[in-house]
Parts: C-alpha cells; sequence; structure tokens
C-alpha cells in the first residue's frame, strides 16, 4: 500500500476540456457584452456577482496554499499545485473588476454625492466610503493578492527543479504574513464590494461570512480538480481515497461553519431587531425573495450536509464530484441573494443574462487552469513532504 | 494452568500496514471471532475486517433526534404552552431564539447517549473485566504496537492450526491468553457488603468534609480573613461607646433626608386655617394627581371618589368625597387628612411625597367639580 517512489510523468490535459473552456468563455462573453448594451444595470450588478465568485476562487486558493505551509500539513502536498493554479485566477480578477468599476454609480448608492449630502450615517460614513478611497483600497486587495500569489507560487515552482527545502522555509515565512494580510484584506473587501451595496447596513460578522464562501468555493473547485484529474490519471500515483475523505471532510465541515457564521448573523440581528439592521432581512424576505431566501438554507446548507454525512460518502469520487459542483453553484447562489435585491427590490429576476455570467466564470476557470496546467507539473515534484503527503493514512 | 481456559491466541506487528495486511487475512482465512487492538483508530481498518458498517451510527441519530425533540418540546411546554410569557417582544414560539438550545442538545445527547450504547452493548458495561486486560499484549497495543487476537469460541479454531497461521502472516510474540472462568463469568452485585460499606464510607466522608468546612474551617484563620473586618458590625457588642452597641442611634430630631415630618399632627382646624396648595392647576400636576388618585386613594373611595369601590362592604364604607361637607373642606384639609389619617383611614404620608399629596388633592377637587359642576363652568 505504501508507495516508496514517486511516479509521475507529465501528461497533457485532454484538449476537449481546454476547447470546452473557451467554448464557454466565448458564449458567455458574446451574452455578457451583449447584456451590457441591453441591460446596463443588470449586467453591472451580475458582473459584480462574477468578481465576487472568481474572488473566492483566487483568493480562497491561495488560502488554501498558504494553510498547507503554515500547518506543515503533509496529507494536500500531492495535489497543492492544484490550488495553485486555481490561485492565478487572481491575475485576472482586475480586468473582471473593471466593468464594475465604472459602472460604480450603477451599484453603489454611496457613490451619488447628492445622496450621501443630507443623509446623517452616509455623511458619517463617508470619509471611508467615497470613490477616490475605495479605488485605493480596491487596488491594494488586488496588489497584496497577486504579489503573494506570485511569490508563493514562483517559489514552489522552482522547487520543482532544485528540490531545494529552503524553499519551503522561505514560503512558511511568506504565508505566516500572509494569513493576518488575508484576514483583513478579505473582510474589508467583502465589506467594500457587498455589504456597502447597502450603505445604512452593517454586520460585523459579515467578512467571516464571505470568507466562509470562500473557504468552501476553494474547496469544491479543488476538489472536484484533483478526483476528475486522478481519476484520468493525471496525478501522480498513489493518491487514495483518505485523501479524497480529507477533502470530503473540510467540503462537511465548512458546509457546517457557513450555516454556523450565517445564522449568528441572523439570530443577533432577529434578536436586537434594530431598525438599522433589520431591513437588511426584510428585503431579503420581499415578495419571492423569501422563497429564495428559503432556498438558500437548502441549497448551501441541507443539500450539502446530507450530501457529505456518512462516511462512504466522502470517499466517493463521484458523490465528491456532485457535491463540489453543488457547492460552487451554491456559492453562486449565496452571492445573488446577498446582491440582486439590491437591483431587484420586488422578486426574483432570472433570465439569459443572470444565465451568461456564470458559464464565462466556468470558461474562465478551465482556461486558467489549463494555461498554468500546460506549463507546470501538476504535482510539486520536489517538495520535500511530497512521499509523506503520499503515504498519509487516516 | 489447568484451572484456567484459553480465551484466544494473540499475535502483535510494528507497522500500521502490516496489522491491515494481516487483519484481511485472517478474514479471508474465514475467520469471524476475532479482534484487532491498535493504540489509535486505524481508519480502513472495518474494510479490511470485512466488517459491516457499524450500526452505532443509527443510536446516534436516534439518541440525537431525541434530544431535538425533547428540547423542542420542553421549551414548547414551558415558554408557548403552560407559561406564555413575552420575552424581548418575540412570539411565543421564537424559533429562531430556539435554535441554538436545541442544537446543544441534539449533540449533548448524541454524543452522550452513543457512548453509552457503546459502553453497554459491546462491553456489557457494569462488567469491567475482559481476558485481555493486564497481559502483556494489552500493554503493547494500547502504547506501540499493533495486535490481533483469534479467540478460541471461533468455530474455526484449532490451537496448532492458529499457532502457525499466526506465524505464516508475520505476526511477534505469539502468546496464548488465558481466563479464570469464575472470574469472567463476573458480575457487579448492588448489595454486596463491600460496595454497600464503601457507599456508606462515602456518605460519611462526603458529608463530614462538607461539615468540616462550612461550620468548621471557615472560621479558622486564614479562612476567616473575609469574615474578621477592622470595622463595626451592626448587632454587635462594641466596647467604645458606654452603651456597647456599635449602631448608635441616631442624634434627637434627625429626620430622613427629602422627608420632612409633618408639622400638623392631630391639627385638624389649625391646618385648615393656615396651609394653601403650593402647586398650579395645570395638566402635569392634574396628571400626577389622578395617577396617585387611582393607586392609593381608588381601592377605597373609589374611581371617582364616590365611596363605591371594589373593597365596598369588606371594611366599614368609605365616604363619598362629594358630600357637602367634603366639598367645603379647604385645600389644606384634605391634605392633612392624607398626611395624617382620619378614622380607620391611615397616613399616607409615607407613600406620598409633599409634592404628590397636593396633586391628589388638585384631583379630587377636580372630581369633586364634575359631580357639582357649576354653570360658569359650561363655558
Amino acid at each position: 500500500m505504501s508507495s516508496t517512489s514517486i511516479e509521475y510523468t507529465k501528461k497533457d490535459l485532454p484538449s476537449n476540456v481546454t476547447k470546452l473552456g473557451a467554448a464557454l468563455v466565448v458564449i458567455g462573453l458574446v451574452i455578457t457584452i451583449l447584456a451590457y448594451f441591453i441591460d446596463h444595470t443588470r449586467s453591472a450588478f451580475n458582473n459584480l456577482i462574477l468578481l465576487m465568485f472568481l474572488s473566492s476562487v483566487g483568493v480562497g486558493s491561495l488560502f488554501l496554499v498558504v494553510i498547507e505551509y503554515l500547518g506543515g500539513a503533509v496529507w494536500s502536498v500531492p495535489f497543492r499545485r492544484i490550488s495553485e493554479f486555481f490561485g492565478a485566477v487572481l491575475l485576472i480578477l482586475p480586468i473582471i473588476a473593471i466593468p464594475v468599476y465604472f459602472n460604480l454609480h450603477d451599484l453603489f448608492h454611496w457613490t451619488h454625492i447628492e445622496s450621501v449630502a443630507g443623509d446623517k450615517l452616509l455623511e458619517e460614513k463617508s470619509p471611508y466610503l467615497n470613490e477616490m478611497f475605495f479605488t485605493i483600497r480596491v487596488l491594494a486587495y488586488f496588489l497584496i493578492w497577486i504579489m503573494f500569489y506570485l511569490v508563493i507560487t514562483r517559489n514552489s515552482r522552482k522547487q520543482d527543479v532544485s528540490g531545494d527545502q529552503k524553499l519551503t522555509k522561505k514560503n512558511i515565512r511568506y504565508s505566516a504574513i500572509f494569513i493576518p494580510v488575508f484576514a483583513i484584506t478579505l473582510t474589508f473587501a467583502s465589506i467594500d464590494w457587498l455589504m456597502s451595496l447597502e450603505p445604512h447596513w452593517f454586520s460585523t460578522i459579515f467578512g467571516i461570512y464571505y470568507f466562509s464562501g470562500t473557504v468552501l468555493t476553494a474547496l469544491a473547485i479543488a476538489t472536484f480538480a484533483i478526483v476528475s484529474l486522478n481519476e484520468k490519471g493525471l496525478l501522480v500515483k498513489g493518491i487514495t481515497k483518505d485523501h479524497y475523505y480529507s477533502l470530503g471532510a473540510l467540503m462537511f465541515a465548512f458546509t457546517n461553519f457557513w450555516a454556523y457564521i450565517a445564522f449568528s448573523q441572523y439570530l443577533l440581528i432577529w434578536y436586537a431587531n434594530l431598525p438599522e439592521e433589520t431591513f437588511w432581512f426584510l428585503a431579503r424576505w420581499e415578495g419571492s425573495w423569501m422563497y429564495f431566501s428559503i432556498g438558500l438554507i437548502i441549497v448551501r446548507f441541507l443539500v450539502p450536509y446530507i450530501g457529505l454525512l456518512s462516511q462512504p460518502s466522502k470517499m466517493n469520487p463521484k458523490r465528491l464530484k456532485i457535491m463540489s459542483v453543488w457547492i460552487l453553484f451554491a456559492h453562486i447562489y449565496d452571492l445573488y441573494w446577498l446582491i440582486m435585491p439590491t437591483y431587484s427590490k420586488d422578486g426574483i429576476v432570472f433570465g439569459w443574462i443572470e444565465f451568461g455570467f456564470p458559464l464565462l466564470a466556468g470558461g474562465i476557470l478551465i482556461l486558467v487552469f489549463n494555461m498554468r496546467a500546460k506549463n507546470q507539473n501538476l504535482v510539486p515534484i520536489g517538495d520535500p513532504k511530497l512521499k509523506r503527503g503520499l503515504n498519509f493514512r487516516l | 494452568m489447568s484451572d484456567k481456559v484459553l480465551f484466544s491466541y494473540t499475535g502483535i506487528f510494528d507497522k500500521v500496514d502490516d496489522i491491515i495486511h494481516a487483519a484481511e487475512k485472517v478474514a479471508d482465512a474465514g475467520y469471524t471471532k476475532y479482534d484487532v487492538n491498535t493504540p489509535y483508530p486505524v481508519h480502513g481498518m472495518d474494510g479490511a475486517m470485512k466488517l459491516k458498517p457499524s450500526k452505532l451510527g443509527y443510536a446516534a441519530l436516534v439518541f440525537g433526534l431525541s434530544g431535538l425533540l425533547a428540547a423542542l418540546l420542553t421549551m414548547y411546554w414551558m415558554v408557548v404552552a403552560d407559561y406564555p410569557i413575552v420575552i424581548g417582544g418575540k412570539p411565543f414560539f421564537a424559533f429562531p431564539a430556539f435554535v441554538p438550545i436545541i442544537f446543544e442538545v441534539t449533540v449533548l445527547a448524541a454524543s452522550i447517549g452513543t457512548v453509552m450504547t457503546m459502553l453497554f452493548l459491546f462491553f456489557k458495561f457494569p462488567n469491567n473485566k475482559h481476558p485481555l486486560h493486564d497481559t502483556d499484549y494489552m500493554k503493547h497495543v494500547s502504547s506501540d504496537k499493533y495486535g490481533i487476537s483469534i479467540q478460541a469460541d471461533d468455530p474455526a479454531f484449532n490451537e496448532n492450526e492458529v499457532k502457525s497461521f499466526l506465524e505464516s502472516i508475520g505476526a511477534q510474540e505469539i502468546t496464548p491468553i488465558y481466563f479464570e472462568e469464575n472470574e469472567y463469568g463476573y458480575s457487579a452485585k448492588i448489595f454486596e457488603p463491600k460496595f454497600i460499606g464503601f457507599l456508606i464510607i462515602t456518605a460519611f466522608l462526603v458529608s463530614g468534609a462538607t461539615y468540616f468546612s462550612l461550620n468548621k474551617l471557615m472560621f479558622m484563620t486564614p479562612f476567616n480573613w473575609m469574615m474578621e473586618q477592622g470595622k463595626a458590625v451592626p448587632q454587635e457588642y462594641n466596647e467604645i461607646f458606654a452603651n456597647a452597641r456599635s449602631m448608635q442611634q441616631p442624634v434627637k430630631g434627625t429626620i430622613s433626608r427629602g422627608n420632612l415630618p409633618y408639622e400638623f399632627k392631630g391639627k385638624p382646624e389649625e391646618a385648615e386655617r393656615v396651609l394653601l396648595n403650593p402647586l398650579q392647576l395645570n395638566e402635569k400636576n392634574l396628571t400626577m394627581g389622578k395617577a396617585n388618585f387611582n393607586i392609593y386613594c381608588s381601592p377605597c373611595h373609589g374611581y371617582f371618589g364616590e365611596g363605591d369601590s371594589r373593597m365596598r362592604g369588606q371594611f366599614p364604607n368609605p365616604p363619598s368625597l362629594h358630600s357637602e361637607k367634603a366639598r367645603n373642606w379647604s385645600d389644606g384639609r384634605i391634605y392633612h387628612i392624607i398626611s395624617d389619617g382620619q378614622n380607620i383611614m391611615p397616613s399616607y404620608s409615607s407613600q406620598l411625597t409633599r409634592q404628590e399629596r397636593w396633586a391628589t388633592v388638585l384631583y379630587i377637587r377636580a372630581l369633586q367639580r364634575s359631580l357639582n359642576a357649576k354653570e360658569s363652568d359650561l363655558k
């Protein structure tokens, strides 16, 4: 059972996957560009969902890589590259953010100077919520995330050739710096992009709420890629059910974590019953949004909870693939729930526009992953922990 | 050895992979009554031993669901059905507030219930004996080695075969385990003198320790430091003062702050002559007066001062405040009656401040006027 030698030969990914990715991107781009001409505001809101989803994948994957270094984890080493590849989404995030940035006035109420004037609360918040400072902050998030991504993955890549253990140590040091930076930037990014959609509203747990979804998304997309690639034999030999089980257990754990955080946020606001806070939930109980809110509990918590509850289900490749795709869908569902009630107050809107943006997201993720996978090993073959990672047993 | 019975043959392995392979081979060889002992849970062992999925999960489910229902129904019974109580302006059935408690009780019931089920079903709980206890084999497998034990009551058990079989799969230190029949069948009896004696001694020890710590220990140095403080304690002997009291009487004529004594005690005529209502007739004062009247006066005099209160018939009937006599009294006289009492009516000076008494007088005047309005009031 224990493998003593690392059997890895680099193979190209099946070309039809790349074709699928390219097709999705083309269809997605056509729809989104068309959407921008037809319904400008609605497209901007959808673009924000796209941005927040890809941010989750990018920065969440980077977080998984970092947490592996920091915790000295060995079990995840054989497929750390997968998360590194998905982290590359960070590089194109600024491009996704451009359409959002040029439609700030459609999205954010606080960008209208004339409505801020005379609104006591917004006036008090204006030293933070103004376009200048917002731009600086957003640029800072992108810069920090991309910088850490480049540094950490470069060291990881170098190790493939040299096998130098010092590179691991260096990365551990960068990781230790990244964790507090990550906590702060992710919290403020979620406040800036999501919470400030309702500038009068505030929730102190909001950063953690977005964090829980972010980690879940990164885990789900990594799990999907790992299981699919491993089934085709494109990864290193020796990834077993024990690895699968750990991935499944983490997804299960973070599903519960999300429910815990989401319920904590709801319970406190419901209990205190302050008009400054409750209106945010009331807006999500308006008209057909009510069914959507109830659906959130089912989609985001109950289905993954039941789907991953039993021990065999966490090891079953088919179940893992289904559940990870489901969780990715649930994250988009969650973001839609967070963002769209600001656009459409009376009820749910869903049409071809809402359909196009997730297609684009899927295409982008596939293309980014394949581009990275073309020139790099899918396994960190120089990592000193790789052998132990393959020998990992629960 | 003759009085001892063979329980099993045991073998020790060094590596976790070895024990998994060994378990697979033992299962393949057709043995059913055997066990694997490891210092920590080895995942995948159930598969290697070809065990069916454990049914303990169902126990957890049942206990968890009963914990869930118990918590939900208890809270429902307490704050919705039996004694509905408004908490924080929420509905009686405030489900979100119930969720944390339901969650905690579910987890508690599921975990304790599962562990207890396991102990009772698999280890026959009050029994704490097992042939493997206190053997060298157990010493190894509970710290640094992995072991397998094939039991003698297995239908396929044959002493020599098992010995050579264990050798063939690479086990070390193959040893037989024996047990004494009478010891293995042992079960603890509740009325055993030893156990009763243990209970009695425990009871004496606990109550003795409680008595000693509460009645003796607390008054010994250093545990009495909190009580022995350099200050005069009320009701205690004090040698500083001539009358030996630590709590001295106040100086004669002392009054409590903001509480001037009523100076016309027992002098109604003088009060009627001298006292004037210092309060203005305005809405604020009337409201204050009405509130006090309804609290303190209405139980006897009635809400409209007609002496028709709910107390009627249980006491000497209180007089109406609308009598000729009462109407002709000055404000000062009514104030005096409130302050000093009259006949069976006690003094209300401790319940009502001076200002409140005067406000009540204003309200009584308004009540009197309401039944005996003059023509000029119609304007």
